[in-house]
């Protein structure tokens, strides 16, 4: 036990004093991750050797034969025997790296016979997650506050690299990723596991990791991805698989509760107020990067939601808006993708239709999440 | 070799003085000086913009700008940097010397040089005012990637027609220099006697005139894909994202070496001078280029190893990406050994180019870690990618520019630059240049993502290292500017050839050249190559 | 090389200045125009037009002058010849792109599309396509009807400019003129059947990557078809004029060249969007 809580605190160390001023790659969880490492480890190791013979004589010409010291010119312009030595030499030294590297690349891309295939999607701005054998899926986003990074003032222990919900891995499994998007192009890269993988939208790409030992690893969406590049992180939570299978297990009551509860919540009326506080919350995190938190959105960009006919119009239309997104742009279906819940949507737009500039009249600007249930049973 | 240091300059009628001298101009020194100054404000521009990137990363948090107008800066950095300075700088060198080192009385079609330069300020009239327009300027990086590149505003359609007009000028450019190459050597002056510098540019325009056109047609489909509804990049229509990735770097692996083997000759040209040593193995340095060059169009899916491409291609492109180690290894052996039991002396361009000599090999052993497929996987798109690439492009490209200037600036303006100033500007921007990009090897590696606006706190020290670096390098590049325009205005004068060890051409005729230099050509007799006297 | 000639330097010229402010007015236009929230895009695209018909005119126009004055020969002449190689090269590789883009969808990215079931359920793959996501049903353009004809028609362009040129060589311009003439004329008679199958097509630009890849193919070759016939047709106003001699006449070999290019273009269209 003892050493296994060391083993977290080591991995977990990078975010912490202990790892600043890394000078290589993050620690290892997994075999492949630690074959990356011996690779880079020995490539370095020639490009030094390399630098020091050919620097070597450099920097001895540089003092020996100054003009200053008195040093002749030589006249000589080429040597055959050299020129054929040096241009064949380094392509041995080529076929030593070329060797490991083929064998990694193909372990790398072996992914079959797998434990468990969880699908990745990558969305402006967040990860979506699923576990193809059991339907488990959850929506997965940064959980640093937004008025820390808009403050300059970066407080979290683990400061752009939270999440609200990780995803969770069992030990020693073969986990194969099936990857994708349905937006612009993410790639999921956690580097103590060895996998970086772009997420091309439409296409489906495959990578796997087996994890060593328990632990929480650390990653970013590594494709530029527009204005919320920089705030999709990536956490993965490995656990023994007695307590994975717990977990899952967990999952399954916790989806039947929270159907039961957003049955309770869908039934539930709201004040206008209710909505509008949890309404700005909602729209702080999910809608302000884009719209801005005063709704003037970014001109030729974003639009603004100050005043806009979409807003101030037919409930209906908004909902629609919010609900399916608005595709080839950065406007998620929130509701379709179940990026957002029933009652977020309904507050969300609540807090829309009564912000700003904006008053639409009663009883078209309270958005109730009954509303929102029965436009989802509609689709 | 006749004696053509007392040519007088022609008269071919009136020339106009003023501006119109300089909008009309057919004159291949005009040109190249216009092609100079230009890519000399495009510098200073985008490297602003990069001093806005380095203020904002100082440290965690958002503290200047939101993401949206980071990005902006990221991508147009990127773009004027490479198509607004330091292709347009190398062409100018090219208007300068070739002609020069060749013998030839100007370009071979004179007015078609000219609008190869003027498309350029109409091109960066597109870019420059992006940044005014609704929704601002490109942030899609500089490598335009769909469908982020789809979603943007008006700028994006701007960039795209940009790109059209920097292509126009690139490979109007490039057919114009190929040909004075091809047929406006002075007689006796084989392929093989040629100054390797020559040889540099005449591989570089064929490679511009080979992938322009491939950036132009990949740019229209963005058109086509962003306003008149195909499918080129889309999956539901039947396109996918990633063929843009191949079109793209079908082009931008060349394009790399568009931007680097001019920067070899000017090294394999100034070495030379002040080692007082003929360049060792020119014939193995032209067959070097000339491999690069050829190995450039099969190693572009190395930029794609994360995008999920088979296995087999993977290996196929890191085997030829490895393969490129070898002719770049056998021109930097070649460097080390014109140094050996030369007579060298250290003036401000023998500084530049012994320190592009080191920085740039360790870009190319960042680029060797970069070829390894595994490795790739961890540093792609990290600032190690970041940290390569400057120690390619700044301390290969941009720094043989900033030598080559000095190195000729005697014979343009017919002053001797302040050497004092000279080297103090070389050991600023050198030793600021290390300072801001090395530690981005480390950053990479500890995995910082390239691109991103804020950044998680255990990457905080090595960013503030950089954003100082950056911050004197920046400073530095005025010093620049203001040593340039000293030796433009006055100065010590330098005779016609101020360089003890210089061989070629150029250093016959006066300094500055007369107008038309060559207009009878000069009987060359040489036994071996140019320079090898 | 006894008694080298000077090279020819060309005084200085506004025309290059004046393309690049057309060609800016045109960028501008166009980027006004598909900015929808914006008007006057279209005058500012056509002012840029004219100024680029304006500056054609001029800029050529100067290079006749020269070339009857006999300033071209020789060195100049040359240069000329390595001028358009290295133009139609470049040419070449802009098809190559687009080529490019036809194979890469055929080969990779509709195969590996039909094989994402997790996406794409049901999508079969097979060209021509719309895509997975497009259930639009459509008819691809079959090769051996209008598309063999034209064919043949270009093919015949090939040689009738080939004849013509035996004709300036033997300083038979009868045989010279009657050769363009037949050749611009078959250009036009391939352009108008393309015009004909257009119009007539089952499918458009929007009908996924065949319909994007098809139209612009197409259209760009087109576009150079015409392009070539225009080059022809000044071509044969300059030899209406007395222009060329048998050994010197840059401007009619440039454009002979040019043609066979598009004639070239033709035959991998033929194959690979129509047939194959």
């Amino acid at each position: 036990m003892m050493r296994r809580l060391a083993l977290t605190g080591l991995l977990l160390a990078p975010a912490h004093a202990l790892a600043e001023m890394a000078l290589n790659l993050p620690a290892p969880a997994t075999g492949i991750a630690r074959d990356i490492i011996a690779l880079h480890t020995f490539v370095l190791w020639i490009c030094f050797g390399i630098f020091l013979v050919v620097f070597g004589p450099m920097f001895y010409a540089l003092w020996r034969h100054r003009k200053a010291t008195g040093h002749v010119a030589a006249t000589f312009h080429d040597n055959r025997r050299i020129e054929v030595l040096w241009t064949i030499v380094p392509i041995f030294i080529l076929v030593s790296m070329a060797w490991p590297a083929t064998q990694l690349i193909l372990a790398m891309k072996n992914v079959g016979d797998s434990d468990l295939t969880i699908k990745v999607t990558g969305h402006q701005w967040q990860w979506e997650y699923e576990y193809l054998d059991d339907g488990v899926r959850f929506a997965s986003l940064l959980a640093t506050p937004r008025a820390e990074i808009d403050g300059g003032h970066p407080e979290s222990a683990h400061y752009l690299l939270e999440v609200n919900r990780p995803l969770v891995v069992p030990t020693g499994k073969k986990v194969r990723l099936v990857v994708t998007s349905t937006d612009v192009i993410h790639s999921w890269w956690v580097p103590a596991l060895g996998v970086k993988q772009d997420a091309i939208p439409g296409f489906i790409k495959e990578a796997w990791f087996r994890v060593d030992t328990p632990g929480t690893f650390r990653g970013q969406c590594a494709e530029l991805c527009g204005i919320g590049h920089g705030f999709m992180p990536i956490v993965v939570e490995a656990m023994a698989p007695e307590q994975f299978a717990a977990w899952r297990t967990e999952q399954e009551g916790a989806a039947a509760k929270a159907s039961l509860s957003a049955q309770a919540a869908a039934n539930a009326v709201l004040s206008l107020d209710e909505l509008k506080s949890r309404g700005e919350k909602v729209y702080a995190n999910t809608c302000a990067p884009c719209h801005q938190p005063t709704g003037a959105g970014i001109p030729g960009a974003f639009p603004p939601l100050d005043g806009s006919p979409v807003v101030n119009g037919a409930m209906e239309a908004h909902l629609n808006r919010v609900f399916n997104g608005k595709p080839g742009t950065a406007m998620q279906a929130f509701g379709k993708l179940k990026i957002l819940s029933d009652e977020d949507i309904a507050a969300v737009i609540t807090y829309e239709r009564n912000s700003w500039h904006n008053h639409v009249a009663a009883p078209g600007n309270i958005v109730e999440p009954a509303d929102v249930a029965a436009f989802a049973a509609h689709q | 070799m006749t004696d053509i240091a007392a040519t007088h300059p022609t008269q071919h009628g009136s020339h106009p003085g003023g501006l119109a001298r300089w909008l009309t101009t057919t004159n291949h020194k005009d040109i190249g000086t216009l092609y100079l100054w230009f890519s000399l404000v495009m510098f200073l521009v985008a490297g602003a913009l990069a001093m806005l990137i380095r203020a904002e990363l100082f440290k965690p948090g958002l503290q200047f700008f939101q993401p949206a107008f980071f990005n902006q800066l990221t991508a147009m950095h990127g773009l004027l940097m490479i198509f607004g300075a330091i292709m347009p700088a190398f062409v100018g060198f090219a208007n300068w010397q070739v002609p020069l080192m060749i013998g030839a009385p100007d370009m071979a079609f004179p007015r078609l040089n000219n609008w190869s330069f003027w498309l350029l300020p109409a091109a960066a009239c597109l870019m420059l005012s992006s940044f005014f327009v609704p929704g601002g300027a490109v942030a899609a990086g500089w490598t335009m990637y769909p469908p982020l590149y789809i979603q943007g505003g008006i700028a994006y359609d701007m960039m795209i027609f940009a790109v059209h007009i920097l292509g126009l000028s690139s490979i109007l450019g490039a057919i114009n220099i190929i040909t004075t190459i091809l047929n406006l050597r002075a007689p006796g002056m084989t392929l093989m006697k040629m100054p390797i510098f020559v040889w540099t540019w005449l591989i570089t325009a064929y490679l511009l005139v080979a992938v322009m056109p491939v950036l132009a047609g990949a740019v229209t489909m963005l058109l086509m894909d962003r306003h008149f509804g195909t499918h080129f990049f889309d999956a539901s229509g039947g396109g996918d994202p990633v063929m843009f990735q191949h079109l793209f770097w079908f082009f931008g692996h060349p394009e790399v070496y568009i931007m680097i083997l001019p920067a070899f000759g000017i090294v394999s040209t100034i070495l030379p001078t002040f080692a007082r040593k003929p360049l060792f193995g020119y014939v193995s340095m032209v067959y070097a280029v000339a491999s690069i060059a050829i190995l450039s169009f099969v190693v572009w899916a190395h930029h794609m190893f994360t995008t999920g491409i088979p296995a087999g291609a993977q290996i196929f492109f890191m085997y030829t990406t490895m393969l490129i180690a070898v002719p770049t290894g056998v021109k930097v052996f070649n460097w080390v050994a014109t140094l050996w039991r030369g007579s060298i002396t250290f003036e401000t361009p023998m500084l530049f180019v012994l320190a592009i000599v080191c920085l740039f090999t360790v870009g190319g052993f960042s680029g060797l870690v970069l070829s390894v497929v595994p490795v790739d996987v961890q540093l792609q798109d990290t600032y190690y990618v970041v940290a390569h690439f400057h120690y390619v492009l700044f301390a290969g490209a941009a720094m043989s520019i900033m030598g080559g200037i000095y190195y000729w600036l005697p014979k343009w303006t017919g002053h001797m630059y302040d050497e004092r100033l000279g080297k103090l500007h070389f050991w600023l921007t050198a030793i600021a240049f290390n300072v801001t990009f090395f530690p981005m090897h480390f950053l990479g590696l500890a995995g910082m993502p390239r691109r991103i606006p804020d950044y998680a706190p255990q990457f905080a020290d090595f960013n503030m290292m950089a954003s100082i670096g950056a911050f004197v390098l920046g400073a530095s590049q005025l010093l620049f500017l203001y040593t340039v325009i000293k030796c433009v205005r006055g100065g010590k004068p330098a005779g016609d050839k101020p360089w003890e060890g210089a061989t070629t051409l150029e250093w016959t005729l006066s300094s500055p050249p007369p107008y038309h230099s060559f207009t009878e050509p000069p009987q060359i007799y040489l036994e071996a190559p140019h320079g090898h006297a | 090389m006894d008694t080298p000639s000077p090279y020819y330097q060309p005084p200085p010229s506004h025309w290059p200045v004046v393309g690049s402010l057309a060609l800016l007015a045109c960028a501008g236009g166009f980027v006004l125009v598909l900015d929808k929230s914006r008007s006057g895009g279209a005058y500012v695209m056509a002012a840029g037009g004219v100024l680029l018909v304006v500056m054609l005119f001029g800029w050529f126009g100067t290079i006749v002058r020269e070339g009857l004055a006999g300033k071209l020969e020789g060195q100049v002449d040359r240069s000329f010849r390595w001028g358009m190689v290295w133009f139609i090269f470049s040419e070449v590789m802009f098809f190559a792109g687009f080529f490019g883009a036809l194979f890469y969808a055929r080969q990779i990215s509709v195969p590996d599309l039909a094989a994402t079931p997790l996406i794409w359920p049901g999508y079969a793959g097979g060209w021509p396509t719309a895509g997975p996501g497009n259930a639009e049903a459509f008819t691809p353009m079959a090769a051996w009807g209008l598309p063999a004809v034209n064919t043949l028609i270009l093919l015949s362009s090939g040689a009738t400019v080939t004849w013509a040129h035996w004709g300036l060589l033997r300083g038979n311009r009868g045989q010279l003129t009657i050769g363009l003439t037949l050749t611009i004329l078959l250009g036009a008679t391939f352009l108008a059947l393309q015009a004909h199958e257009y119009l007539h097509a089952a499918f458009s630009l929007h009908t996924g990557i065949y319909g994007a890849t098809f139209y612009m193919l197409t259209g760009f070759h087109g576009a150079h078809v015409t392009l070539g016939a225009i080059m022809l047709s000044v071509i044969l106003a300059r030899v209406r004029a007395g222009h060329f001699t048998a050994d010197s006449h840059f401007g009619f070999s440039a454009a002979s060249w040019y043609w066979h290019f598009v004639d070239v273009v033709w035959l991998l269209l033929f194959v690979f969007v129509y047939w194959l």
